[in-house]
């Protein structure tokens, strides 16, 4: 058993990117996740690992250091909340372009515009399907406990590195406020110089390295041809994301009749919503997507061979729920509860909207 | 066991620490704990709450509507939460400052005065430690050892020689609170 610590997701997201040897952390503040770069500035890692932390002067100055850093094939994150998160979406298309790995974390609140500081999950559509302009995908993880906003630290980075690409840690208001149980990983140690040119100098800027060409990089190529093939390349990697590291999770699926899709906090209101509906006989699962790009579509058409119905549950006017139909494919009904603006649903709501759309329509 | 708790009332009364607390004694003797508080542009003198869940299995929803114990701290809480009090669970508040009292009959009620007695101790900042004993009081669902280790990592290091006085004004809470 490792550490045990009372803490916020936003400060296990930092202590978890201490801990994993990041090298680097460019952020600017913003509710609800101003808490990371308080953290990490309070702890002040560069005394326990060597870690820079930074605050740039804008969310454009973070996300273009950001991308600087990881070109040279160092660990490196970001973090900021919705209205910061839009302003970082041109690196983020340059990182993509570039194929450069680092972690971008989103506690989401809500929108549009600067909109308010409580929770919402109605970013969905700007991690998953591209956010800045061009044919792209983040690896794009949903924490739904404390824990997994630590745990996630490690993953996101293995899968940055595995496919060279930025990849988002999407939470929102909840999970970043909130404090819970978590157990923390032992200290990593940081990859030296000579163990990051080993390791990653067939691509990053690491200085030339016995004599090979230089290597460049960059987003931009004028010549078409070699564009679409590097567009095409991109989109195998995202092919193989869908192959290979599709992660969700099913809670009381095995007799269920009903299924609550649902991720990050809005999964933990719909886990109560069981306990609800099963001491009333409705025989009711969920379906927790833990990656949202690639979307867990297997098991839900797996879902969709024996369920009367679904209902995506989201705190927004209904983004994943065109996941889940397009999964669905229209065997069974698809329906969407959620709310907007900072409001967060309560179960007892999640329960009856189940009762009114999915069962009783 | 789960125990699902909302504490409401102003601002600085020490709501936020005191369920900061309780969730690291359940933390203490191997429970599951969640601590969620309302966040917002509140400041001292507004409302804030905070709901803690403590249980033996893995916590559903941290956000809930319907407590097995409300622990009100002023009016504006108690016209808020009442009502969400589950049948047969558990209100205790402070009447200090509470005009119009809790009307339930088919929930127990129990009162602290806990500013009071505060005040009486020389030191309103143990306010919120007397409101956690006389709730521990009814219902002993951390041990007391285990609170006091809560307090000793909950509290930065330079505040540990005041956790005799935090204990003793749980003990005072214990004591003194009441069946209304």
């Amino acid at each position: 058993m490792g550490e045990l610590k009372l803490m916020k997701g936003n400060e296990a997201v930092a202590e978890a990117m201490i801990r994993e040897g990041v090298d680097g952390y460019f952020g600017y503040p913003i509710t609800p996740q101003s808490e990371v770069i308080e953290y990490l500035t309070t702890e002040e890692p560069h005394k326990r690992t060597g870690m820079v932390v930074l605050q740039a002067e804008s969310e454009l100055a973070a996300i273009n250091m950001l991308y600087g850093a990881a070109g040279t094939g160092k660990k490196v994150a970001t973090s900021s909340s919705s209205p910061g998160i839009s302003l970082k979406q041109e690196g983020i298309s340059y990182i993509a372009g570039s194929e450069l790995p680092c972690v971008i974390i989103n506690v989401v609140r809500g929108g549009p515009g600067l909109g308010t500081i409580q929770p919402s999950q109605a970013d969905y559509f700007q991690a998953t399907k591209g956010g800045g302009h061009g044919d792209y995908h983040l690896y794009v993880l949903a924490p739904s406990s404390v824990q997994e906003m630590a745990d996630f630290v490690e993953d996101a980075f293995e899968m940055a590195f595995k496919y060279r690409t930025p990849v988002m840690i999407l939470s929102d208001g909840v999970i970043g406020q909130m404090m819970e149980k978590v157990e923390l990983k032992p200290q990593k140690k940081r990859l030296t110089d000579a163990e990051v040119i080993k390791k990653y100098g067939s691509w990053a800027t690491v200085g030339r390295v016995g004599g090979r060409e230089r290597n460049i990089i960059t987003s931009l190529d004028l010549d078409s041809h070699k564009m679409e093939a590097h567009n095409i390349h991109l989109q195998s990697k995202y092919e193989q994301m869908k192959k290979e590291d599709v992660r969700y999770e099913e809670l009381q699926t095995e007799d269920a009749e009903y299924i609550i899709v649902a991720y990050g906090s809005s999964a933990r209101i719909s886990q109560k919503v069981i306990q609800l509906a099963r001491k009333d006989g409705i025989k009711l699962g969920v379906l927790r997507p833990i990656t949202l790009f690639p979307f867990p579509e297997k098991p839900i058409q797996e879902l969709a061979k024996r369920v009367k119905g679904f209902l995506a549950v989201e705190m927004s006017a209904g983004q994943m729920v065109e996941d889940v139909k397009l999964a669905v494919n229209g065997k069974v009904k698809v329906e969407h509860y959620g709310r907007n603006g900072g409001i967060v649903p309560t179960p007892g709501e999640v329960y009856e909207a189940l009762k009114q759309k999915i069962i009783g329509g | 066991m789960t125990e699902e708790i909302i504490i409401a009332g102003f601002g600085g009364q020490g709501v936020l620490s005191m369920g900061k607390i309780l969730a690291y004694s359940g933390i203490m003797q191997d429970q599951e704990v969640s601590w969620m508080p309302s966040y917002g542009p509140e400041m001292r003198g507004g409302t804030a709450n905070v709901t803690v869940i403590l249980s033996d299995e893995r916590i559903s929803s941290p956000i809930l509507t319907e407590f097995d114990t409300a622990i009100i701290l002023n009016q504006q809480s108690m016209d808020k939460f009442e009502k969400g009090v589950k049948k047969g669970g558990l209100l205790l508040y402070d009447p200090n400052g509470i005009i119009h009292h809790p009307t339930r009959t088919d929930i127990d009620i129990y009162t602290i005065n806990g500013a009071e007695l505060a005040a009486e101790m020389g030191n309103p900042k143990i306010f919120n430690m007397i409101v956690l004993g006389a709730f521990l009081k009814i219902k002993p669902i951390v041990k007391l050892d285990n609170v006091i280790k809560g307090l000793k990592k909950s509290l930065p290091e330079r505040y540990h020689n005041l956790i005799p006085l935090n204990q003793s004004a749980i003990e005072k809470g214990m004591q003194m609170v009441k069946a209304k």
